[in-house]
Order: structure tokens, then sequence, then C-alpha cells
């Protein structure tokens, strides 16, 4: 697992180790890392001179952070509004039937973590899959199979 | 780039940009949003430059990756201009076709204009419905502008309406000309936006904030990204004129980090003003100074509460306060900080340019002016429109939406995210604005629009919305917290066919506890989803309580999937397709789900061949008892296999 403590700590640099630049730092950090390793928290909370519980209650109350590590490859499936009355339900069941994990979860070979959005705003092409970026308007049990076979 | 001294400088630079543009025609593409991306306009985008260069064009027509053109359903859009021909749902591979046919040899595309009623071909942008009811003042120089480029706005006359606020209005001025206008707040609570200037103006302290609300949190509301994304520079300009009013010389942008593409335009756009002295010391030679931090937000729906955004602000946990002092008086650290949502800032600049009275000439007695509505659903032409205040939903539903998808009945629609309400068929011609929607128990909210036909169960909706709030409550009170989850829990126990006498009751007082004592207007809205579907659909209620029956056949727990035997030709899709293995019935025998295995994906229902229709929905009533094993098929209109 790659802690890249320099990176953290260049990220800090860059924000001046500024306190009320704490939600910004941890989000590059999330960004770096894929999810907020206890080291790199320790570090920001010492850099910053802010107690560790604050850093961790940031990183717990935002839904942008992660304290376990995220798998290789990211599925989500859109929940907003517009996806929701379109059959987002359906196709979440879909996609955890596929997948074998439920949203929230990361495969136990670190290969997909399944997600839920709030909304994309892509409502028009509702409802949502999203794979690695991609995405999928109402995709069927089999394009979902290859969207996900596809993945490394 | 050269920084402008004043507002000759910056007129005279409009002057050559359009001069450069002389009689050369630009092509508009929807390639810097986030839903033309996703639809694949930006490999059209490289289509259509690329075809330029290749067909010695360069010089004559410019490829213009504009943001969000509004009409989603028909993503990619191509405009073309100076005809403002239209072509939707392009594809690389037309684009050849469309140099060589439309700008080279002046023909129509037919295949590609946009079918109206009857299957008329529109060649027209404003002459499509979708658009013709529109009046886009506020969203309509998207298609005009590169949102990566200043000089796009500029040639808009962008900034003139901040050159006009600085150098010929005094900061009393401006306020009372918004004042005038009786711009309200387009976030939600629909607050006068000079009322909440003046406050921060008049609030004691030297330091003063004025800040952009762009953590648009609602489920299917999009306007403010696609604004950000599609035209910043007027929400810049927006908050540089309310920063002159109000006295502030910092600002800052919250903007969700699920909108990276915004984030990214905006920064950009930032140092462009930057480069050309709009940001910075002494703009314009005013003697005027502002400047803006872009500040991230984390994902917290509760964060887009003035109090708790400022929290966020300050670097902690984005939880609301009691505002016995308000923000506009003691805000981001504790200093008076004036706080409007994207749209909002938008109409700063065209109020300023064309006056109070023009813009208080549209709309409504109590509601100026126009507003952008995601329209969204089940609806044919899904997008973000913009109409003047006072619209009828039946306008922009059935006007510009094109009605319900597939030409089923109109349920429900439900407006201002999880704090408004679900509106039935017979509020169909209430005029739309932020006191009526208010009086009919819903809200106008940041504008989503979302609307359901006769598959959407109401209490379902209620439910989804509280399952969203439970969610993001930030639990600090206790109504919120504690109320909320209660109501979710009875919600789920009605969907699921356990609900019981008196819940309804139930669900009303707990209403008005977590409405009346909840710290932030999160709490205090949450009951409204409930509260209005109650109202309007109660016998929807009735029917999953008392019959265990939803009429939507939308509550899994309730529904039962059953193929009919006399029917059913033995096509074996459907045992292929469910994914877990709960059909049986070989060749030539009456396939049958196990309703014990059965998960109630749906997949049965959506394979199983139109021209056979075997298999139903059934709701409150028993499924019938499956034919005997090998009950051979009944062959429709004497067909052998």
């Amino acid at each position: 697992m790659s802690n890249r403590p320099r990176t953290t700590e260049k990220i800090i640099d860059k924000h001046h180790a500024d306190k009320s630049e704490l939600i910004q730092i941890l989000l590059e950090v999330q960004e770096e890392n894929r999810w907020l390793p206890g080291d790199a928290l320790h570090r920001v909370s010492r850099k910053l001179g802010v107690p560790l519980s604050q850093v961790y209650h940031i990183a717990t109350f935002y839904k942008a952070f992660s304290l376990i590590p995220q798998g290789r490859n990211s599925v989500s499936v859109c929940l907003g509004t517009a996806c929701h009355v379109r059959g987002a339900p359906r196709l979440m069941d879909k996609v955890t039937d596929v997948l074998g994990i439920r949203p929230g979860e990361t495969s136990t070979d670190r290969k997909f973590t399944l997600s839920t959005v709030n909304c994309l705003g892509c409502c028009a092409m509702g409802p949502v899959l999203v794979v690695n970026g991609e995405y999928y308007s109402n995709p069927s049990a089999k394009e979902i199979k290859q969207a996900v076979t596809a993945c490394k | 780039m050269v920084k402008f001294k004043s507002s000759a400088d910056l007129t005279q630079k409009r002057r050559e940009i359009l001069a450069q543009r002389e009689g050369k025609r630009y092509i508009a593409i929807n390639a810097s949003g986030t839903c033309g991306l996703s639809s694949g306009s930006d490999k059209v985008s490289r289509a259509f430059s690329a075809e330029i260069e290749k067909q010695g064009l360069s010089g004559r027509v410019e490829v213009r990756a504009t943001g969000c053109l509004g009409f989603c359903e028909n993503s990619p859009v191509v405009i073309i201009f100076p005809e403002e021909i239209c072509y939707v749902k392009v594809k690389p591979e037309d684009v050849p076709e469309v140099i060589a046919e439309t700008i080279i040899g002046g023909k129509l595309v037919e295949r590609l204009l946009y079918r109206g009623e009857g299957g008329k071909r529109i060649a027209r942008e404003g002459d499509i419905p979708f658009y013709k009811h529109q009046s886009r003042i506020v969203f309509g120089n998207n298609r005009s502008i590169d949102p990566r480029s200043i000089d796009d706005y500029i040639a808009q006359g962008g900034y003139a309406a901040l050159g006009k606020a600085l150098l010929e209005m005094s900061p009393e001025g401006v306020l009372e000309t918004v004042k005038k206008a009786n711009l309200r707040g387009r976030g939600g609570g629909g607050f006068p936006a000079g009322v909440k200037w003046e406050t921060t103006r008049n609030a004691p302290g030297k330091k003063k904030y004025v800040i952009v609300n762009a953590d648009e949190g609602d489920p299917g509301a999009y306007m403010d990204r696609s604004l950000l994304e599609g035209n910043p520079h007027s929400v810049i300009e927006g908050l540089i004129i309310g920063a002159y009013a109000i006295g502030s010389h910092e600002g800052y942008v919250y903007v969700r980090q699920e909108y990276p593409l915004a984030v990214e335009n905006l920064s950009i756009a930032l140092n462009q003003a930057r480069r050309y002295g709009l940001l910075g010391r002494n703009i314009l030679g005013s003697g005027f100074s502002f400047d803006v931090t872009i500040h991230r937000g984390a994902g917290a729906f509760v964060s887009g509460e003035s109090s708790a955004l400022m929290n966020a602000i300050e670097g902690r946990v984005g939880e609301p306060r009691p505002k016995y002092i308000r923000t506009a008086v003691s805000g981001v650290r504790e200093r008076p900080s004036n706080l409007n949502n994207v749209e909002t800032w938008a109409n700063v600049p065209l109020i300023i340019d064309r006056g109070a009275d023009w813009f208080s000439g549209i709309g409504t007695k109590g509601s100026k002016g126009t507003k952008i509505f995601s329209l969204v659903g089940k609806v044919n032409n899904t997008g973000l429109v913009e109409v003047p205040m006072g619209m009828t939903l039946r306008q922009i539903i059935f006007d510009i939406g094109g009605g319900i998808k597939q030409g089923r009945k109109f349920k429900a629609v439900q407006t201002g995210g999880p704090s408004g309400g679900v509106l039935p068929e017979g509020l169909l011609d209430l005029p739309v604005d932020f006191d009526q929607l208010a009086a009919a128990g819903s809200m106008m909210g940041s504008g989503g629009m979302i609307v359901m036909d006769e598959d959407s169960c109401m209490v379902d909706v209620a439910r989804y919305f509280l399952d969203f709030l439970s969610g993001e409550s930030c639990g600090k009170c206790v109504p919120c917290r504690e109320g909320i989850r209660q109501m979710l829990r009875i919600l789920n126990r009605i969907c699921e066919g356990k609900g019981k006498e008196g819940d309804i009751d139930l669900l009303e007082e707990l209403s008005a506890v977590v409405r009346d004592s909840s710290l932030c207007a999160l709490g205090q809205t949450a009951p409204n989803p409930v509260l209005s579907t109650i109202k309007y659909f109660r016998d929807e209620y009735e029917a999953h309580i008392q019959k265990k029956r939803c009429p939507a056949g939308a509550c899994k727990s309730l529904i039962s999937y059953y193929i009919l035997p006399e029917k059913c030709q033995a096509c074996q899709i459907c045992a292929r397709e469910c994914s877990v293995g709960a059909i049986s019935g070989g060749k030539n025998l009456v396939h049958v789900i196990d309703q014990d295995k059965c998960t109630k994906c749906g997949t049965c229902i959506e394979v199983c061949p139109a021209k056979f229709d075997a298999v139903v929905k059934l709701s409150g009533e028993p499924v019938p008892p499956a034919p005997p094993p090998g009950t051979e098929v009944t062959r429709s209109k004497g067909k052998k296999r």
C-alpha cells in the first residue's frame, strides 16, 4: 500500500500548512491515494496543529473521504431523483448481482468498489451507471457484465 | 494579455474581438459540459475541427466547445451560426456531411434535424418547441461562449455591466438597483438578494465576504453546475458587482467536488479575469480591489446551508449553527458574509446592464425575472429550461417538455428537491413562482422539476427523499436526526407491506415536530415530501397499508411477477436472462417463475418480446397457482416453432 508520505508532505506545503485549508488538503490526499491512510491523517494533524480527533471528524463526516482502501475500478450507480423514478433501484440490483458486492463495499481482491452518487446531473440518460468515468445509460444485465469484464 | 485600465480599454478590446470575427461562422457544440461529454460531444467537436482543417476552412469557420445547451435529451447538439441551424444527436461520422452540405453547400442535412410533432423536421433552433417557449436571458449565452475563452464572454458584452457599476454608479446606487429589481435568491428560500446585501453592507466590521454557493446538492437539479461550467464569467462578474455594492474585497466560490469540470472551468475563468485586470487591485481603474478563492466541498448535502457552508470554508466540519445572528452579519470568521447561489449572482450583471425596470417587467407580482428549471424524469424533452416566473406547470411540462414519455399519463411533479413537495395533476395550471409553490405545499428550491407518470409510487417517492435526508442529516440536532429516522422507518414499513393503521397520523405528527424544532432548513423542510404526498395521494398510502397493494407497482415487497400460461410462447429468453435462475420451463413448455427465488428485478418483464407480452406484474392479489409441470404452450396464431 503506497502511503506516499512525500506527496502528503507536498500537499500540506502547497497549502502553507494553513488550518483553514484542512478540507482542501484532505481532498487532495484522498485523490492521490484513493483513500486516507492513517499515517497521512497523523501527518496532517501534526503539521497543521489540528487535533487528530478534528481531522478524523472531517474525514468521517464528508462522503468524499474513505478510511479504507478503494478498489482499482470504481463502479457507481446514480441514485438521483430522476434516475430513481426511471428505475435506478432495479439497476442497482442488477449491478450488485453482477459484482457480488453491495454499495459502499470493495471486493476482497480490491478490484472493484461499488458506490452510489446522489446526482450526476445527466438526468436525460438515467438511470446511469458509471464505470471508471465511462457513462452507461440504462444498461441491460448483459451490458453491465461487458463493462465489468473489461476492467482489469 | 494587457490589463484593462479603464472601461474604454474593455470596450476597445470588445471592438477588436468583434472585428476579428466579422463574417466568420461558428459551430457550437456542447462539448464543455458534463452531460455533453457523457454523450460523446467531445468526439464530435474534434471531428469538426479536423474536418474544417481538412477542407481548408479554418479562417472562415470556428468550432466552439460550449457548455450545456439545455436540450440534454438530444445531446450531442450542434448549432450552426449565424443561421442557428440545430442538429441533434450528431455523431462523429456525420461531421463530413454537415461540413460538405451545410457549411459549403448551404443545404440542410434533413436526417439530423429535430423532429417535431407529426415527424416534421425543424431547422432553426428557436423554432423547436423546446426552445420556442423559453426566455433564456441568463442561460442563453451558453451557446455563444466557450467557457474557457474570456474573449467569447467579452464579445457578448461581458463585463460591461461591471464597468458601468464601478465607474458610473455608487455602491449605494448598485444596491438600490438590485433592491428595486426585487431579485430573490434562486437557491431555495427566495430571500430578496438586495435586502441581504444591505444587511451585510451595514453590518459592523471592516472585512466582509461575498460567497457563491455552488454546493448544488439537490438530486435532480443541475442548473448551477451548467452555469458555472458553461458561463463562469457571468457568475464572477455578478460577484464582483455585489462585492462593490457591499464593500467586500474577498470572495469565495464554494463548489462541490463532485463537479470537477465546473471547478476546472471556473479556475481558468478566474485566472483569465485576473490577467485582464478584472480581478485584483484597482479593477478597471476604479480604485476598487477584489479577488476570489475557490473552496471545494467534500460531499455533504447539509453544507449547502449558509452557516454550515461558512464553517466548511474555515476548514471545519460543515454543520449548521443556530442563526440567532444571521450569517449576513456574522459568517466566515465571524465577519459579515453575504451568500447567494450561482444563478442569483448570474442575474446581477443583467440587472445592472439593462436596469431594474427591465428585470421587474418579467415575472409575477412577487417573483421577478426568470428561473432555470431542470426538467427531468418521465418527460419527453429532458433538459434545462429557463422561463419567466409565473409560467404554469402545464406549459413547462407539456409545451416545453413535450409531455410524458411513451404517451403515458402524467401523475405528479416534484419540485424543490428534498425540501420540496409533490404536486398532482389538479395543480398543473399553477403559475410557478416562489409564493405559489409554497402555498401549494412545495417550494421553488433550486429548481428541480421531476416529472412522474403512473409507474411512480408516491409513498416510495416520499421514502426516497427521507432516505436521502436521513443519510445527509448531520446529526447535530435531535429532531432532525431522530425524527427523520423514525419517519423513514414508518415509510419503509409501509412500502414493505407492513404498514399499520395509524401510520399516516403518526407520520403527520412527527412531521410537525421535525418541522418546528429542527435547527436548520434541512430538518425544517424534510417533512415536505411526506406531507405533500399524504395531502394529494392519501389513497396510495391507504392502499399500501390496508390492501398491501402498491397501485403503481413500484414497491418491490408488494409486487410479484407472473407469466401468463396462455400467452407464454416458451421462447426461453426470460429464463436465460434471469440472473437468479428463478424461471423454469424448457422447449415448448410454459415458463414458470419460482416466487421464492425471484428477486423481483424486473428483467423478465423487460425482455419478454412485446408481441408475446406474457409477463405481468401483480400487486395486492395472490399469484395464481402455476400450471402443472410439463404443460405445453398454446401457440398463438397457429404458428409452430
